[in-house]
């Protein structure tokens, strides 16, 4: 036992030859590793790849990049000089000059500092012939994002520069970077950013460029990033947010067949230029500190009760059900009665059956509806579940995974919300009969709401929808809601009655078939929310659309001839009744006075 | 009993010496490693060895207080300190803060303190007190058991992190128990098993087409050869009584580590380590990634030359080329401005604090005394030889610090423990039985 303390030790101590061995050879014997023998330092230099472009459905450019220099200043290179000339040169008052030098002096007299950030290109064009006579100034390129059409600012979203945080979780970020933070530019930012490169050049003390090390074995080239397709039309999508000036509210269109979102407009919005390069943080916190919240994404985050439009759901639930036909028939007295409930309803002609129910929107006949299919099981329990597994067959309740990020699923209460808030046993079908006509806890997103104008206009099917074309997103899916087509057909006909003579006649237009449903929306905070959804033609459907105008207190007065308008601008690209659509863009429901 | 006055004149002062040294000699290099013109103040805490004094401060005082408590604490809260540490390593693998993919810190406002440092402390008190009570022998096959035991749960805990680094430091206490009589054979055993280890690395990435569309990787080639030279050792040596026993047993014993290799290349290892052992062992020559590193970290060390560029007149260890320069990778600092002389002069600082240990250890009448040294010794040579190892080529890049030199709060404290306790058992050496 006792050798074992002398294999240790000696053990110990021959690791350290080793090393002392190995060290010489390194240090002393070989060359090798002697690269700054001659007191060279190698300089590593980034190579900034190209952001990729993004464009509609018809190859418009929506945004692109546009050249910018900075002029960096590196204090402790800097020589005397003539400063007038070199003022001049950039329009910059001596005062601010001393002040900006001082602070970069204060940062790091070696390292290099921005002085003066996004020069005009005709600035940087006079600048760059007299530079070499300035040492220690010199320009950086870098890009700005533009976006041309002003509009869409929610869907394409922003990038900034990357703070400590992102730098610490993905290890690719570093200072100085820009990455996205919303819309299409943060959810597809690993396509759109590209690679960057990085070159390592030899300098000498006097930073002459001494060529590449080692002839570039260890440069890695910038891969730059990939263009982006979108399915948006930016005509329509403009064309929105022209409608929806002065509105709160938004705007989904939807193609049908694919599930490819023509138009997401929320409004209030912004320009998107104006969340770029130095005025970006300035104007980010006026827009953040507005009480009318253009930051948010109201098509995408606001949950709003569906009203009426959710009649729809019920009847086909209930035709599906079997406890609703064509020819059933249900009384209406101004209103739904049971014992001391009575829930209102306009004055029209009773009794009535499902066709016309639909069309003059009765709150009674969906009241009858909505207790048989609840009933109809032998507890309020079971039929509840039926019927809200029906609902979530619709994509609500849960998110619809479009490719934009921050989007909300919205609300379907649960058997279990209901069992706490009135006690198990203790609720039945009167209890929530709110749900029949899309009042209550119920919360649907407006892109929900244009998404179940799809599966009406697919008759039972919708694709995740979703914005990208070109190839990147993978995970595009066909959902069935388990609803026969014949019973959709019952439901489109009485929707096309709707717009021909029934509560949606402001969407009307000549020789289009279009299909809808309004919608008023008892808000108690003000006036009522208007919606409308909506597809045409009716047998070959090209375009779903909802509209949601908040305080717009008719489904009929605002949001039905937005979506008419909107229909007729996609289908046809012209408009027949111009003194409606002026009508539409002047309306100012934020401040009704400034009329 | 001995007076409590003379406490300190029974220290071991050579130890005590060499650690401020060591101490002394990293904050000059941190110093050197992130020196810019700008910052000069030693005490700008916005640096990092502004941080860096702040930490040595508080490590005198921590010492201080080790050699304060009554030495019996030590022995007899050595499992006591051991559990919590396991339990604290659970909590941090669970609710740890995440920074680059692993969770092996707690925040509290400013502060991080990383647990895995300070389980290395609490293992080597708690194998000391197992290993040291009665009628436990190392020969048994129980007490190697439960040794393993010990030794593997805390390094398991850090490996869920993941920290791959920390945890192979836990094979240090392998000398421990060699000091205390485990067999030379299960060092033969385990360097064969490294030595087969590398051998499948180096082979793993064969393919040997047959016919028939069959594929032989290179792990099954590697089984397959082994199981030829099974067979002619049994033929040739086959008047041995069992010999082909002990064949077949050995055949299955590496057959499972071959085996087990590609396991752990493909399910367990990151792909970054496994990139980084390929680039050690020569398979892939990657200048641009994991080799950039250690060639740069050369250069850095080579450019120093026979006497070095000088105190603060380092040019490469500046302006970022060397990674991790104040903490995995602050030996180039060293080697690139103090050279040939001040490199080797380091290496033979901690030779001689190993050699000191040794003896001290050897000089402890209380077993436990003397296996707790071993363990500190073990700790520290494990790293020096992994850190060192890494910067000069000779040791895969495994992100573990330099003993008392690397910047980190973390593990300078817990090395300051680990030495201090130990300091604390020697000085009361007499009194202990
Ligand atoms: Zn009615």
């Amino acid at each position: 036992m006792n050798n074992r303390k002398y294999i240790i030790g000696f053990s110990m101590a021959f690791l350290g030859l080793i090393f002392i061995v190995r060290l010489f050879y390194i240090q002393v014997y070989t060359d090798k590793y002697k690269l700054d023998s001659r007191n060279n330092v190698l300089r590593y230099i980034t190579d900034y790849p190209a952001r990729g472009l993004v464009y509609d459905r018809k190859g418009r450019l929506l945004v692109y990049n546009q050249a910018a220099y900075d002029l960096m200043i590196i204090p402790k290179q800097t020589l005397p000089m003539d400063t007038d000339e070199f003022l001049n040169l950039i329009s910059l008052p001596k005062k601010d000059f001393i002040e900006r030098y001082n602070k970069a002096r204060k940062y790091s007299s070696r390292k290099p500092t921005v002085l003066v950030s996004d020069l005009s290109a005709e600035d940087y064009g006079k600048l760059q012939e007299v530079l070499f006579k300035f040492p220690g100034y010199y320009t950086q390129p870098k890009t700005l994002r533009k976006y041309p059409l002003k509009s869409a600012s929610h869907l394409l979203g922003y990038i900034s520069e990357v703070d400590q945080q992102i730098i610490d979780q993905q290890p690719y970020y570093k200072m100085g970077d820009h990455i996205g933070r919303s819309g299409i530019e943060k959810q597809y930012e690993e396509v759109i950013r590209g690679r960057r490169g990085r070159r390592i050049i030899l300098v000498d003390v006097f930073n002459r460029e001494k060529g590449k090390f080692e002839d570039g074995a260890y440069d890695t080239l910038a891969v730059s990033g990939k263009d982006i397709y979108l399915s948006i039309d930016a005509q329509l999508q403009q064309y929105g947010e022209q409608l929806m000036k002065n509105k709160k509210g938004a705007i989904v269109a939807i193609e049908p067949k694919t599930g490819e979102i023509l138009a997401i407009v929320s409004k209030p919005d912004y320009d998107p230029n104006m969340l770029v390069g130095r005025i970006r943080t300035k104007n980010f916190e006026r827009l953040k500190a507005d009480t009318l919240k253009p930051l948010f994404n109201r098509a995408l985050m606001a949950s709003y009760p569906p009203g009426s439009t959710f009649k729809l759901i019920n009847a086909l639930v209930g035709l599906q059900e079997k406890v609703l036909t064509p020819d059933t028939k249900y009384t209406c007295y101004s209103g739904y009665n049971s014992g001391r409930f009575h829930m209102g309803c306009h004055s029209h002609a009773s009794p009535i059956n499902l066709e016309f129910s639909i069309q003059t929107s009765c709150n009674s006949y969906y009241s009858n509806v909505f207790r048989s299919i609840i009933d109809k099981y032998p507890t309020a329990e079971q039929g509840f579940n039926v019927w809200k597994n029906y609902v979530n067959s619709f994509g609500l309740g849960s998110k619809l995974n479009i490719d934009l990020p921050g989007e909300l699923g919205g609300f379907v209460p649960s058997q279990s919300y209901y069992d706490r808030y009135y006690q198990k046993g203790k609720w039945g079908s009167l209890t929530v009969v709110s749900l029949a006509i899309g009042q209550g806890e119920l919360g649907i997103t407006p892109l929900q709401m244009a998404n179940i104008s799809a599966i009406i206009a697919n008759r039972g099917y919708y694709y995740t929808p979703h914005l990208e074309k070109s190839g990147f997103h993978q995970n595009i899916q066909k959902n069935e809601t388990g609803i026969d087509t014949a019973n959709f057909n019952l439901v489109v006909s009485a929707m096309e009655k709707v717009v021909e003579n029934g509560t949606g006649r402001a969407a009307r237009k000549e020789g289009i078939a279009i299909c809808g449903k309004t919608g008023t929306v008892e808000n108690p905070h003000g006036e009522d929310h208007s919606t409308f959804l909506a597809f045409a033609p009716k047998d070959d459907p090209k375009i779903a659309i909802s509209v949601y105008v908040e305080n717009g207190v008719w489904g009929a007065r605002w949001a039905a001839p937005i979506a008419g308008l909107m229909i007729e601008k996609y289908l046809r690209d012209s408009i027949s009744d111009p003194a409606l659509e002026e009508r539409m863009i002047n309306g100012n429901l934020i401040n009704p006075d400034e009329e | 009993m001995r007076n409590r006055h003379n406490i300190f004149q029974l220290l071991d002062w050579t130890t005590i010496l060499l650690y401020l040294l060591l101490v002394f000699i990293g904050w000059l290099n941190i110093y050197a490693a992130v020196y810019n013109e700008e910052h000069q103040s030693i005490l700008d805490i916005t640096q990092r060895y502004g941080k860096q004094l702040m930490w040595i401060g508080a490590a005198c005082v921590l010492a201080i207080g080790i050699l304060l408590i009554d030495f019996r604490f030590y022995s007899s809260f050595g499992y006591a300190l051991y559990i919590t540490m396991i339990f604290l390593l659970i909590a941090v693998a669970l609710f740890g803060t995440e920074v680059k993919g692993a969770r092996s810190w707690f925040t509290f406002g400013g502060m991080a303190i990383q647990p895995s440092e300070f389980a290395k402390f609490a293992t080597g008190l708690a194998l000391a007190k197992y290993l040291s009570s009665m009628n436990v022998k190392v020969k048994d096959l129980r007490t190697k058991l439960i040794s393993g035991v010990i030794i593997i749960l805390p390094a398991l805990l850090i490996l869920l992190q993941p920290d791959t680094g920390s945890t192979l430091v836990y094979a240090a206490f392998i000398i421990v128990l060699y000091r205390e009589g485990l067999s030379g054979k299960y060092f033969t055993v385990a360097m064969s098993v490294a030595v087969l280890f590398v051998f499948t690395l180096l082979v793993r990435n064969l393919e040997w087409n047959l016919p028939f569309d069959f594929t032989l990787s290179g792990g099954w080639i590697l089984v397959f050869i082994l199981a030829i030279a099974a067979v002619i050792i049994t033929i040739v040596f086959r008047k041995i009584k069992y010999v082909w026993q002990v064949v077949l047993v050995l055949f299955v014993l590496s057959s499972g580590v071959i085996m087990s290799v590609d396991y752990v290349f493909d399910n367990i290892l990151k792909p970054h380590q496994t990139k980084r052992i390929d680039v050690l062992l020569g398979l892939e020559e990657d200048l641009k990634g994991a080799g950039y590193n250690v060639n740069q970290s050369m250069i850095a060390i080579g450019s120093g030359g026979g006497f070095g560029k000088g105190y603060l007149q380092g040019t490469q260890t500046k302006f970022d080329f060397v990674p991790e320069q104040s903490t995995d990778f602050i030996f180039c600092t060293i080697g690139e401005e103090w050279g040939f002389m001040g490199s080797s002069i380091l290496i033979s600082l901690f030779i001689a604090l190993f050699v000191r240990l040794i003896m001290l250890a050897e000089r402890q009448r209380s077993s436990f005394s003397r296996i707790y040294g071993y363990g500190v010794v073990s700790i520290l040579f494990f790293h020096f030889a992994v850190n060192i190892g890494m910067t000069i080529g000779l040791a895969p890049v495994i992100g573990i610090p330099l003993p008392f030199i690397s910047y980190g709060g973390s593990s300078l404290w817990s090395f300051t423990i680990l030495l201090f306790i130990f300091i604390k058992l020697d000085s009361d050496r007499l009194n202990i039985l």
